[in-house]
C-alpha cells in the first residue's frame, strides 16, 4: 500500500515511516478538488436541479457540511430518464467488443484516480483511507474490467427443435434501469449495480444514498469522454421524492435496490405496479461461527480467526454482512475472547484520513444515535459489555464526528442484539456445545445473507457451510468480495443476487426466435 | 425484576405526537411500518396512507394518534419482548420514509416489557 501513499498526504511521524495524514477535500493541498455545489449528472453533462434547491453533505468525520448536492424533485428523474431513453437505443446496439471497451475504459481512469477517489470516499463516507485504498476502489475497478470479460461471453444459445425448426436466443437489453445505492460502500455498490446493467446493454438512471451523494459525482467526473452521454444518470436527493419517482416509473424496465426490508417490500410493490423486474438486497445478522479446533495451534490460522471475529468493525459495522454474531465453542471461548479483546482493545479511531485509523466515524448521527439505543436495549435485556458500549469523542478538530467504540456484548441468540442489524460496530457473542447447536443458532434469524465458519476440519466446514441458510458461506475467511462470486440473501435478506455473471442473465430480457426452415403448410386450415 | 409485564406495543412521545399531526395535516393521514435490516433499518418508516400495501401476516402493534403502526409477523417475534416508542430524532429521513416535519425523522425507542406499572 505504501507505494499509492505518496501524494496529497502530510507524513506526520519519522521519515522513513509510512504513516500518512491525507489532507481533507477542500483544503489547500488535497488530492481531491472540491467545488461548493454539485449538479445533478444526466446526459454527461452538469444539469441543476429543476427547482433550484440544493442540501448540504456533511462529512461525519467533524459533522461539518463541506459541499451541496442538488436536492432533485421528481421532474429531474423525468429528466434523467429522458437522457437515458435517449442514449437507450445506440447504447443497446453497440456491439460486445466496444461494450468492453467502455466498462474497461471506466475501469482504468477509476483506477488512474483511485487514490483521489479513496480519499473523497472516506471523508464522505467516514470509513477509514486504508479501507477504501485497498478495498473499496480497487474492487470497484475490477468489478467493471469483470464485467469488461463478462460482456465478452454473453452468448445466445440455439435449439434444433427438429429437422426443419429452430430455436435462437438472444440476449437484449432491458432498457432503461433504474438504481438506487446504498451509503455503506456508496462506489463500491454503485460498480456493483452499474457494471452488470451496461455490461448487458442497458442505460441507468443511479440514486445514490442520501448521507453519501457526493462521492460518485466525483465518479462522474471522470467520465466525459469514456462514457457515451445518457449511458449513466446520477441525481441526488431525498429517497422518499426521488427514490420513489425513479422506483414507480413506467419508463424503468427494471428496479435494483440495496436498503432496509421495508422499503425492499416497497420496492418490490412499486415493481409489480409495473410488472417490472426488481432486485432487493435488504440486509443481515451474519454468524461468524468458531469452532474449538481454531485453537487447537497458536499459529498464523489461530491468528487469522483472531482478525476474522474483529472483521465486524471491519467499515464501522456498516455492512450488510457485518459477522455481527460471534458463535463461539464453549470450550474456547475464555482462552480464544481474551485474545479477541486484546486485540480489539488495540484498536485506533479517528480522522478516516489518517492511514493508521482502524475504525472512522459512523455515517450519520442518526446512525450513531440508533447504535447507541441497541446497545441500551442489550444491556436492559441482560447482555454483558465486554469492551466499549459507548459513543467515542475523539477530541480535537474531529470533536463534532459520530465515533462510537468498538463494542462486544456477551448475550443469547433471542435477544434483540442478536436478532437486528445494528449497522454499527457492535459484535453480539454468544457459546455453543456441538456443531448441532451451532448450525441451529446460525440459522435462528431472520436474515440469510451471510456467515462465516472457522475450523481447521475441511468435513466440518462444508457440512456448516451447506447447512448455513445464507446465500455467502466465507470459509476459514470473512469480508471478501471478489468479483466473480454470487452476492445475495437467503430469507428476508433479499431476493436476487449481485457480483457474478449471472447478472447479465439478471439485466437481459431473453429473445426467442423459432424459425422454421420447412416449406410445407403445418395442414390445419 | 418484580413488575408486572407491559405487553409489547407502541407508545408515542408529545414530539412524535405534534411531528405526526404536522404530517398529517400536510398532506394527509400516514401509517407507520417498523422496518429492519441493513442501513435504515430499526426505524419507523412513515407513509401515506395506501402507499404502502400491508400484508394479511403483518402485525398491527398499535395506533399513535388516528395512524395505524405495523410489523413484520416474524420480526414481530424477534421484537416482541421489547415495547416501543415512536419519537423523532435530528435529521431528514435516510430513506423513503416521510420526514416528521421539516429536518426530523421518525424513530422508535425501545424498552424491554418489564417496566414498572404504572399507578
Amino acid at each position: 500500500m505504501t507505494d499509492v501513499l505518496e501524494k496529497g498526504a502530510d507524513s506526520k511521524s519519522e521519515p522513513g515511516d509510512n504513516v500518512k495524514v491525507f489532507i481533507a477535500p477542500g483544503k489547500s493541498g488535497s488530492l481531491v478538488s472540491l467545488k461548493p455545489r454539485y449538479e445533478n449528472f444526466i446526459g454527461g453533462q452538469w444539469v441543476p436541479p429543476v427547482k433550484g434547491e440544493y442540501m448540504d453533505d456533511v462529512s461525519p468525520a467533524d459533522g461539518r457540511a463541506f459541499c451541496q448536492v442538488a436536492r432533485s424533485s421528481k421532474e429531474d428523474v423525468e429528466l434523467a430518464l429522458d437522457a437515458a431513453h435517449r442514449a437507450r437505443q445506440a447504447w443497446g446496439e453497440t456491439s460486445l467488443a466496444d461494450r468492453a471497451k467502455v466498462l474497461n475504459a471506466i475501469a482504468d481512469v477509476l483506477e488512474k484516480n483511485l487514490i483521489m477517489l479513496a480519499v473523497a470516499e472516506s471523508w464522505e463516507n467516514g470509513k477509514p483511507v486504508r479501507e477504501t485504498l485497498a478495498a473499496d476502489i480497487p474492487l470497484a475497478v475490477d468489478h467493471f474490467r469483470y464485467f469488461a470479460g463478462a460482456t465478452r461471453s454473453l452468448e445466445g444459445r440455439s435449439t434444433e427443435i427438429d429437422k426443419d425448426t429452430v430455436a435462437f436466443h438472444f440476449h437484449e437489453p432491458l432498457g432503461v434501469v433504474g438504481q438506487i445505492i446504498p451509503f455503506n460502500f456508496p462506489l463500491l455498490m454503485a460498480a456493483w449495480k452499474i457494471a452488470p446493467a451496461l455490461a448487458a446493454g442497458n442505460c441507468t438512471v443511479v440514486k445514490p444514498a442520501s448521507p453519501t451523494p457526493w462521492s460518485i459525482l466525483k465518479f462522474a467526473e471522470l467520465l466525459e469522454g469514456v462514457v457515451p452521454p445518457g449511458v449513466i444518470n446520477i441525481i441526488t436527493g431525498p429517497g422518499a421524492e426521488i427514490g420513489k419517482a425513479l422506483a414507480t416509473s413506467p419508463r424503468i424496465a427494471k428496479i435494483g435496490f440495496t436498503g432496509e426490508t421495508t422499503t425492499g417490500r416497497l420496492i418490490m410493490q412499486y415493481a409489480a405496479e409495473n410488472l417490472i423486474p426488481s432486485t432487493v438486497e435488504l440486509g443481515g445478522k451474519s454468524p461468524n461461527i468458531f469452532f474449538a479446533d481454531v485453537m487447537n495451534a497458536d499459529d498464523e490460522f489461530l491468528d487469522k480467526a483472531v482478525e476474522g471475529l474483529i472483521l465486524y468493525a471491519f467499515n464501522k459495522g456498516e455492512v450488510c454482512t457485518c459477522p455481527s454474531r460471534a458463535l463461539i465453542q464453549e470450550s474456547i471461548y475464555d482462552k480464544f475472547m481474551e485474545r479477541c479483546l486484546a486485540r480489539i482493545a488495540q484498536i485506533t479511531q479517528g480522522n478516516p484520513l489518517d492511514t493508521t485509523t482502524m475504525i472512522g466515524p459512523q455515517v450519520s448521527n442518526q446512525q450513531l444515535d440508533k447504535i447507541e439505543s441497541y446497545v441500551k436495549i442489550g444491556e436492559d435485556e441482560g447482555a454483558q459489555v465486554l469492551i466499549g458500549g459507548k459513543a467515542k469523542d475523539v477530541g480535537g478538530e474531529f470533536e463534532g464526528g459520530y465515533y462510537f467504540e468498538p463494542t462486544v456484548l456477551k448475550g443469547h441468540n433471542k435477544m434483540r442484539v442478536f436478532q437486528e442489524e445494528i449497522f454499527g460496530p457492535v459484535l453480539a457473542v454468544t457459546t455453543f456445545k456441538d456443531e448441532a447447536e451451532a448450525l441451529e443458532l446460525a440459522n435462528d434469524t431472520l436474515y440469510g445473507l451471510g456467515a462465516g465458519v472457522w475450523t481447521r476440519d475441511g468435513n466440518l466446514a462444508y457440512r456448516m457451510g451447506r447447512g448455513i441458510q445464507a446465500g455467502r458461506v466465507w470459509t476459514n475467511c470473512y469480508h471478501l468480495y471478489p468479483a466473480g462470486a454470487a452476492f445475495g440473501g437467503y430469507k428476508i435478506s433479499g431476493v436476487g443476487r449481485e457480483n457474478h455473471q449471472m447478472m447479465l442473465e439478471h439485466y437481459s430480457q431473453t429473445k426467442n426466435l423459432l424459425v422454421s426452415y420447412s416449406t410445407k403448410p403445418m395442414g390445419f386450415f | 425484576m418484580t413488575s408486572p409485564l407491559e405487553p409489547p406495543g407502541v407508545d408515542v412521545t408529545p414530539a412524535a405526537l405534534e411531528a405526526l399531526a404536522h404530517v398529517v395535516s400536510e398532506g394527509g393521514p400516514v401509517m407507520f411500518f417498523q422496518s429492519g435490516g441493513c442501513c435504515d433499518g430499526s426505524l419507523p418508516m412513515c407513509f401515506r396512507v395506501g402507499e404502502f400495501k400491508i400484508g394479511d401476516r403483518d402485525v398491527l402493534l398499535g395506533v399513535v394518534g388516528d395512524s395505524e403502526f405495523y410489523i413484520d409477523h416474524r420480526q414481530y417475534e424477534a421484537w416482541k419482548a421489547t415495547r416501543l416508542t415512536l419519537d423523532v430524532a435530528d435529521g431528514e429521513p435516510e430513506g423513503f420514509s416521510l420526514p416528521a416535519g421539516p429536518g426530523h425523522h421518525f424513530v422508535t425507542r425501545s424498552r424491554v416489557c418489564e417496566v414498572p406499572a404504572p399507578v
